[in-house]
């Protein structure tokens, strides 16, 4: 019983201390962007204040919706709750690593996508239904690219348990590094870009209909609604940011109580890391054509395919 | 057990093992539910003696097809099955289509009735006999070359029934034209008969056979879960949307089955039982939503009087019951935890990744982790595809005044899906017990516990807790909805939606065919689109009067496979013709060149 109620513990501390970070980590990479490209930038904290002021808004609700653009943003935000509770973040283990895996995760992903994408057609807006339309599109490649990428990596371990292929690579060190692992980062960094809604695969700063991708899906919500679907947006970049460092950069996860210090260092300093990468990629590069996107994502699944492929015949 | 036959001198043999109460107990539980709809059916299209006397022929001869115990037995039964729902389909056969749809569904039907005698005559000739229970005995002792032939006979006989590509395409014709709860038997149920007929052959009436028995299985499954989800998308028919999606779902229970025939080739017992217990339990599951969703569909179908997507719309304030149903049956389908559709996608990719873990060469271990990746392209269309099927019919503005003046249906329906929208929900929530019930039921799917597995208790790497992650969803939902709150009170103010500064019209919406366009280009190699664009001008000038689009898919399978064959058929039967040309000396010729020639022989 005491267990039980100490991971319940656990997950609501990682659940806090990931939806306190998320807007954060939505601010860095904007100011990054901003100083790469020559800009002075918004304030770090400028998405707190955005949340924060969108939660207190009233709404204006279209005529034409129905329960479904009502709950949508509730069930959206349950989904990355739930997901950011079977990732690791500071310490091994994911809270509830036991109850789901990684199939668990890519379905609570879609889940989300499923929620939001009804939403966007709800109102009756071309616009909402141009997102939605484009936001299935993109998933139908990125969500098999994601699940295949964690197939490949979690291979070693033997199963589909995120938390335990993250021990396992730790405890590897060095010696997990194998052409299969680099496969499927290269692949899951497209993927993230194409889920978090950044460039080359969407743009998160406009509400231009000739690219516009996720931003289309909310355009008609507002006030707390939008709020919530903000802030979740926000988690399910920290969550995909935490994946990638989970997997792929495990060094600072904590064993013990007393590794904790460490861990929120080395999760922060991945996070940096991360975000200069992900700064980086959208300075350095053009938003592609929304019908030349399916390649790049066609590409990831591929390489997922291929990493797959490769560490169960090589590795 | 034994009973008389038609004629006298013949004897029905019956068998109730685990496996056909399996399917014994889906096809009543099916049955039982859609008869409840087709009580509100005959309400608004009148109920007819003959119909409701098919309709039971029909469930009854699918349970004699489960509890047959000899060959004669089963194909009785297999052919009054056939021949019931081919009434059925022709229920309204003063309908456009209807005839053409009905017979091409007896012409499939019956070439592969012809395909399963033949693998039946062949298992009895090497045991010596009709009885079911012999050809299990003598499994061991027929020669692996001929067992192959059987088995490839048995796979062309009852993939054809199931829907399996490239032998699906009498299904999206004939099961849109038949009344929905027709349909839901025929796509819930009478499928997966052929899925029985398939497990029987490969684990009972042959022995353990090569690895490449199962690879084909799972080849074909693969594909036909990718184009039948891909050819889903694509259509806007809503029940022909439904059919394309059963050749998806009996994709994802071949790729089990023949992940558990590869699995037992290799003598792994685990990875086996897993593959199995997967492919069995999506049957069930898909029983549930299918027919859920093809009694949705007839009751859409009552409304707004039409098949057609584009001409729905905004009927969730009109139906909301019928739409709470629809949307649980969509989120099933398209696996989404935490209902039934994910617990049996979840352990579809268990087993792939369980038997691509023991298998050891390259071959065996490539092709399960290419079927994985297939699954995972699947379920995310599937995605795709439901919330354009629910999105476009149940929300945003009517896009027709039949659609606008749309009611909710009567008791007899909304009983019928609510029970099945429960059992989805039942069936995910229960997803340990109803699996280890069928473990109880069929030994061979008894999946052990040392491995990947669902619930708590497993100790191997990879779980689920389908309720865990239930109650985890519900409680952060309730978070979500509260923790705000704590900001103080907000109002919602109703108002129009934005559309650039115009009064929004149904037009405006994004309509089915534009929603899957992103998709139809991203896989325009494999669905091959037409695109026909024809613009009219006014006569003697070069303004444009009216243009009209349509856009089609290129019938791939049809012409490449169907009308090959049938060419072939036309031809030969010109030369066979030529024997044929009326003269009654000529036959009477025939008739004794026959005689001559049979005397000869038995000289």
């Amino acid at each position: 019983m005491n267990e039980t109620l100490a991971s319940f513990g656990l997950a609501l501390a990682q659940l806090g201390v990931l939806l306190a970070l998320a807007p954060g980590l939505n601010g860095l990479i904007k100011r990054m962007k901003a100083v790469l490209q020559g800009r002075k930038g918004p304030p770090l904290v400028q998405p707190y204040f955005d949340v924060v002021k969108l939660l207190r808004k009233d709404a204006v609700v279209s005529e034409h919706a129905t329960a479904v653009f009502r709950w949508a943003p509730t069930v959206y935000a349950a989904c990355f709750a739930t997901a950011a509770l079977l990732v690791p973040v500071l310490w091994s283990g994911a809270p509830l690593g036991g109850w789901g895996d990684a199939i668990a995760l890519v379905g609570l992903f879609a889940l989300a996508r499923f929620a939001l994408a009804l939403a966007g057609l709800d109102t009756a807006s071309s616009f909402g239904g141009m997102g939605a339309s484009r936001e299935v599109a993109v998933a139908a490649l990125a969500d098999p690219a994601l699940l295949l990428v964690l197939f490949a990596v979690a291979w070693r371990s033997g199963g589909t348990d995120i938390g335990a292929a993250s021990d396992y690579l730790l405890a590897q060190g060095l010696a997990a590094v194998a052409p299969s692992q680099l496969l499927a980062l290269a692949a899951l960094v497209i993927v993230v870009i194409a889920e978090t809604g950044r460039v080359p695969a969407d743009n998160p700063d406009t509400h231009l209909e000739l690219t516009m991708i996720h931003e289309g899906m909310l355009l008609e919500y507002s006030g707390r609604p939008l709020g919530i679907l903000v802030w979740a947006s926000h988690l399910k970049q920290i969550l995909l940011f935490a994946l990638i460092a989970a997997l792929f950069f495990p060094f600072g996860i904590a064993s013990t109580l007393s590794e904790i210090p460490i861990a929120v260092g080395a999760f922060l300093l991945k996070l940096v890391a991360l975000a200069f990468v992900m700064s980086l990629v959208e300075s350095s590069s053009a938003k592609l054509r929304i019908l030349r996107v399916p390649e790049l994502l066609g590409a990831a699944a591929a390489l997922a395919m291929l990493a797959l492929v490769a560490e169960v015949v090589i590795g | 057990m034994t009973t008389d036959g038609p004629l006298p001198g013949l004897v029905l043999t019956w068998q109730l093992d685990g496996l056909s109460l399996l399917f014994g107990l889906v096809v009543l539980s099916i049955s039982a539910v859609t008869t409840v709809y087709a009580i509100g059916h005959a309400r608004h299209h009148g109920g007819l003696p003959g119909g409701g006397l098919l309709y039971l022929l029909f469930i009854l001869a699918m349970l004699a097809v489960v509890g047959a115990g000899d060959g004669f037995t089963f194909l009785l039964a297999w052919e009054t099955m056939s021949l019931a729902s081919f009434g059925l389909v022709l229920t309204d056969h003063r309908r456009a289509g209807v005839r053409e749809a009905a017979w091409s569904y007896l012409v499939m039907t019956h070439t592969a009735t012809a395909f399963i005698i033949a693998a039946f005559l062949l298992l009895a000739r090497t045991s010596g006999s009709l009885l079911f229970a012999d050809w299990t005995a003598h499994a061991p002792s027929i020669d692996p070359a001929a067992a192959s032939i059987i088995f490839l006979l048995g796979l062309v006989g009852f993939g054809t029934k199931a829907g399996m590509i490239p032998l699906h395409v009498w299904l999206p014709r004939a099961h849109p034209v038949a009344p929905s709860h027709v349909s839901a038997l025929m796509s819930g149920v009478m499928i997966k008969l052929g899925i029985y007929g398939l497990v029987r052959l490969s684990f009972d009436w042959l022995a353990p056979g090569p690895a490449w028995w199962g690879a084909v299985i799972l080849a074909l499954g693969a594909t036909s879960a990718v184009l039948g989800v891909l050819y889903a998308l694509m259509e806007h028919d809503l029940k022909r949307l439904l059919a394309y999606h059963s050749v998806e779902n009996i994709g994802i229970i071949l790729m089990g089955l023949g992940a558990a025939i590869v699995a037992r080739s290799l003598g792994a017992q685990v990875a086996m039982a897993l593959a199995l217990a997967a492919a069995l339990f999506h049957v069930v599951n898909h029983a549930t939503f299918k027919a859920l969703l093809f009694m949705g569909a007839g009751v859409i179908d009552t409304a707004v009087g039409t098949r057609d997507l584009e001409r729905y719309g905004g009927l969730l304030r009109r139906m909301p019951i019928t739409g709470l149903c629809f949307l649980i049956g969509s989120a099933a389908i398209s696996a989404l935890p935490p209902l039934n559709g994910f617990a049996s996608e979840w352990l579809t990719f268990q087993s792939l990744l369980t038997l691509g873990r023991v298998a050891n060469e390259p071959q065996t271990t490539l092709l399960p982790l290419l079927a994985g990746g297939a699954l995972a392209l699947t379920s995310a269309l599937a995605v795709a595809c439901f919330v354009k099927a629910f999105g476009v019919s149940f929300l945003a503005l009517p896009r027709s005044p039949h659609a606008a003046a749309a009611h909710e249906a009567g008791w007899p329906e909304l009983v019928a899906m609510g029970t099945l929208a429960l059992a989805c929900v039942a069936l995910g929530l229960g997803a340990v017990p109803v699996v280890s019930f069928i473990g109880q039921l069929v030994p061979l799917a008894a999946a052990q516990l040392d491995g990947p597995a669902l619930g708590a208790t497993s100790v191997g790497s990879g779980r689920l807790v389908v309720p865990g992650i239930a109650l985890a969803l519900l409680a952060l939902a309730v978070l979500v909805t509260l923790v705000p709150r704590l900001l103080g009170p907000v109002r919602s103010r109703i108002s129009e939606t934005w559309a650039c500064g115009i009064t929004l019209q149904p037009i405006h919406e994004y309509t089915a065919m534009a929603f899957a366009k992103p998709i139809r280009l991203m896989f325009r190699d494999i669905v091959r689109p037409v695109r026909d664009i024809g613009i009219v001008h006014r006569a003697g000038t070069r303004f444009v009067a009216s243009v009209h689009y349509r856009s089609h898919l290129a019938p791939v399978f049809e012409r490449y496979v169907y009308v090959a064959i049938t060419d072939r058929l036309v031809a030969a039967a010109h030369v066979v013709r030529r024997a044929q040309n009326g003269s009654l000396q000529l036959y009477l010729a025939y008739v004794f060149a026959a005689m001559l020639i049979a005397l000869l022989l038995a000289r």
